[in-house]
């Protein structure tokens, strides 16, 4: 009993070293560089997954809107990025040099002062994880605390999917329209377009993507954790027996709205833009997916969602691309019907006993081997 | 606190009315409630009972009137800080947290560590086992402390909601049909869990089962229509014929 206050048990242990050797170790020996590159973006999505599981898989809190917080990261980092590339040198032919140049073309002839801090590589860091959060904070104080919940607040999240969508694109001269902010080249003088850049960012995005999977881990084991689930089961009990519950699910609305926008920014540096088509409601719908796909209870399971789904995406769009969101919706379908707790439910009742029986077989195993059990979900 | 306000009584209620659409469901309702009572009210089904308890607790907003709790004005506070002034609520289903522990239910309702941070950071030390485990004696689970709580029967889940709410240390608990649903036995093992806890706590209780408001109640508070039909010893609202004639006659 007092082992669940433990950050990992050690079957957990096992499921993080695993993880970590596949996409530390096996995929980077294992693929290209241009594979390696799509993979790190797939790995993007799954920050959006991790939040996505604590937010909706514990709390109940279903957001069908995260792309708005995967897109904000990625337009601060884009924005920042495309400053740098707007050098007057660079731009000397615009009739307004020094400006990004969809401004230029917009017949913008100053930098809007909402872009000025984005010159400033701290301020969009900070910005990346700020701005979003404080956006989740201003939809969840105004939903959570009026008590809204459930179906209605997915509605709500859509909803302002969809406007954040059609803002970025009618802001053609602000945003970049419906192209987004394209042509990113440096970080502060390295070209992010080389190999080698891909390279690093992919470590760099796959250590940040394990940092916030021991983070989302330390909420999940704390009483904050337990306290999503009674808030899911009973949330009168839990308001009743003296918490402020509206508080606890701004906080991890805001938390899902960090990780999610992390994953925005890492996908703008690995991919090099960011778009309206990261922003709205089919993307925000697709995060969903593969947070349910890979087991919304599960932290591990929501990172394999998240790459095995993209994957799938890519290798089935590259052979039939008209059949994409019909194998999508039907793999939806299965989830929901046959597969509530995704791959991870699966992994859990089918294949861990089946490993357990094999594993008592061998006597090495028996001798003391990893303690597996089932009571982590 | 007011100086002027009555001090003996724990809690008065006082020109209490709430009107749903124009319907009076507590109409000018006045009780007052002594430190380490037993209260039951009781009444015919409408009279308003569960939604003087949801009055108290804050679920409902009184149109008029007023509930002072230890001379401090509840009407107006939210939820959770009625809970902190130390009124806990049972509800009429068990209302436990099914997918975690018996152990993680009590220790939820633990009192420490209830703002964002404090429950992020909480930990499970020996001061909060220790409280549990006595809770959970108190609650006749201490065997269960591991049970995950959807498999316990229905009297354990009434009991285990109970002991939620007396982990709380709540100077006034209120229950809504703590018995409904229980064996004979289990009602009989309420009744002296209840009578244990009185020693330094006040209780209002709502129950059908005039066995069981023997056994327990100080003093009895019929409810008909949202107003006090009558009140006193069990012994005397039962040969009330008001009580008889709406109430306890069929």
């Amino acid at each position: 009993m007092t082992s669940d206050t433990q950050l990992f048990k050690p079957r957990e242990w096992v499921a993080l070293a695993i993880l970590a050797a596949i996409i530390l170790i096996v995929i980077p020996i294992g693929v290209d560089t241009f594979r390696l590159n799509l993979v790190g973006k797939y790995l993007t999505y799954a920050f959006v997954a991790i939040g996505l599981v604590l937010c909706w898989g514990l709390g109940g809190i279903l957001s069908l809107g995260q792309g708005i917080f995967f897109g904000l990261g990625g337009y601060c980092m884009a924005m920042f990025l495309k400053l740098e590339a707007s050098t007057p040198e660079a731009t000397k032919i615009q009739s307004t040099p020094g400006i990004p140049d969809f401004m230029d073309w917009n017949q913008i002839t100053e930098l809007p002062f909402w872009w000025q801090p984005f010159h400033s590589l701290s301020f969009t860091l900070v910005a990346i994880v700020a701005v979003p959060a404080i956006f989740a904070y201003i939809i969840g104080a105004a939903m959570f605390k009026r008590r809204v919940g459930g179906v209605y607040f997915a509605i709500i999240t859509q909803a302002v999917a969809a406007i954040l969508t059609i803002l970025i694109i009618g802001q053609q001269g602000y945003t970049g329209g419906v192209n987004g902010i394209t042509d990113l080249r440096t970080l502060l003088g390295w070209d992010i377009r080389t190999d080698d850049a891909k390279t690093v960012l992919y470590f760099v995005n796959a250590v940040l993507l394990i940092a916030c999977l021991v983070a989302a881990q330390f909420v999940r084991v704390s009483k904050f954790g337990r306290l999503l689930v009674a808030m899911r089961d009973r949330e009168d009990r839990v308001r009743f027996s003296g918490y402020d519950v509206a508080n606890f699910k701004i906080f991890i609305f805001c938390l899902a709205a960090a990780f999610s926008a992390i994953g925005g920014a890492m996908f703008t540096l690995q991919v090099g833009f960011m778009s309206p088509s990261f922003v709205g409601i089919v993307p925000s719908i697709e995060m969903v997916i593969f947070c349910a796909v890979g087991g919304r209870m599960s932290l591990f399971g929501a990172v394999y969602g998240a790459l095995l789904v993209n994957f799938a995406k890519t290798t089935f769009s590259e052979s039939f691309p008209e059949l994409w969101l019909f194998a999508m919706g039907g793999l939806f379908i299965a989830v929901v019907m046959a597969f509530p707790n995704g791959l991870a439910g699966v992994f859990r009742d089918h294949v861990e006993p089946a490993l357990l029986k094999l594993a008592q077989r061998l006597p090495l195993w028996r001798a003391g081997g990893v303690p597996l059990s089932s009571s982590a979900k | 606190m007011d100086p002027s306000a009555p001090a003996d009584f724990l809690l008065s209620v006082e020109g209490l009315t709430v009107s749903f659409d124009g319907f009076k469901a507590v109409n000018d309702l006045s009780f007052y409630v002594d430190e380490n009572e037993i209260r039951v009210i009781i009444g015919p089904n409408g009279a308003g009972k569960t939604t003087v308890l949801d009055l108290i607790c804050g679920r409902t907003r009184p149109t008029e009137g007023s509930i002072r709790f230890k001379g401090q004005e509840l009407t107006g506070m939210r939820e959770h800080e009625i809970v902190h002034a130390g009124v806990g609520r049972k509800f009429q289903n068990p209302s436990i947290y099914e997918d975690l522990t018996v152990f993680e239910n009590l220790e939820l309702s633990f009192p420490r560590g209830r703002n964002v941070f404090g429950a992020l950071f909480f930990r499970r030390d020996a001061e909060v086992r220790d409280r549990v485990e006595e809770v959970a004696e108190m609650i006749f689970l201490k065997d269960h402390l591991d049970t995950e709580a959807a498999i316990l029967s229905h009297g354990q889940k009434q009991w285990l909601e109970i002991g939620m709410l007396l982990i709380q240390s709540p100077k006034l608990l209120m229950l809504d049909e703590p018995v409904a649903g229980m064996s004979i036995a289990e009602r009989v093992k309420t009744a002296e869990l209840l009578n244990t806890i009185i020693r330094n706590q006040s209780v209002i209780v709502i129950e059908h089962d005039m066995k069981f408001v023997e056994d327990i109640a100080h003093r009895v508070t019929v409810l008909h229509q949202g107003k006090v039909l009558s009140e006193g010893t069990m012994d005397r609202v039962k040969h009330d014929p008001k009580v008889v004639e709406v109430y306890l006659g069929h």
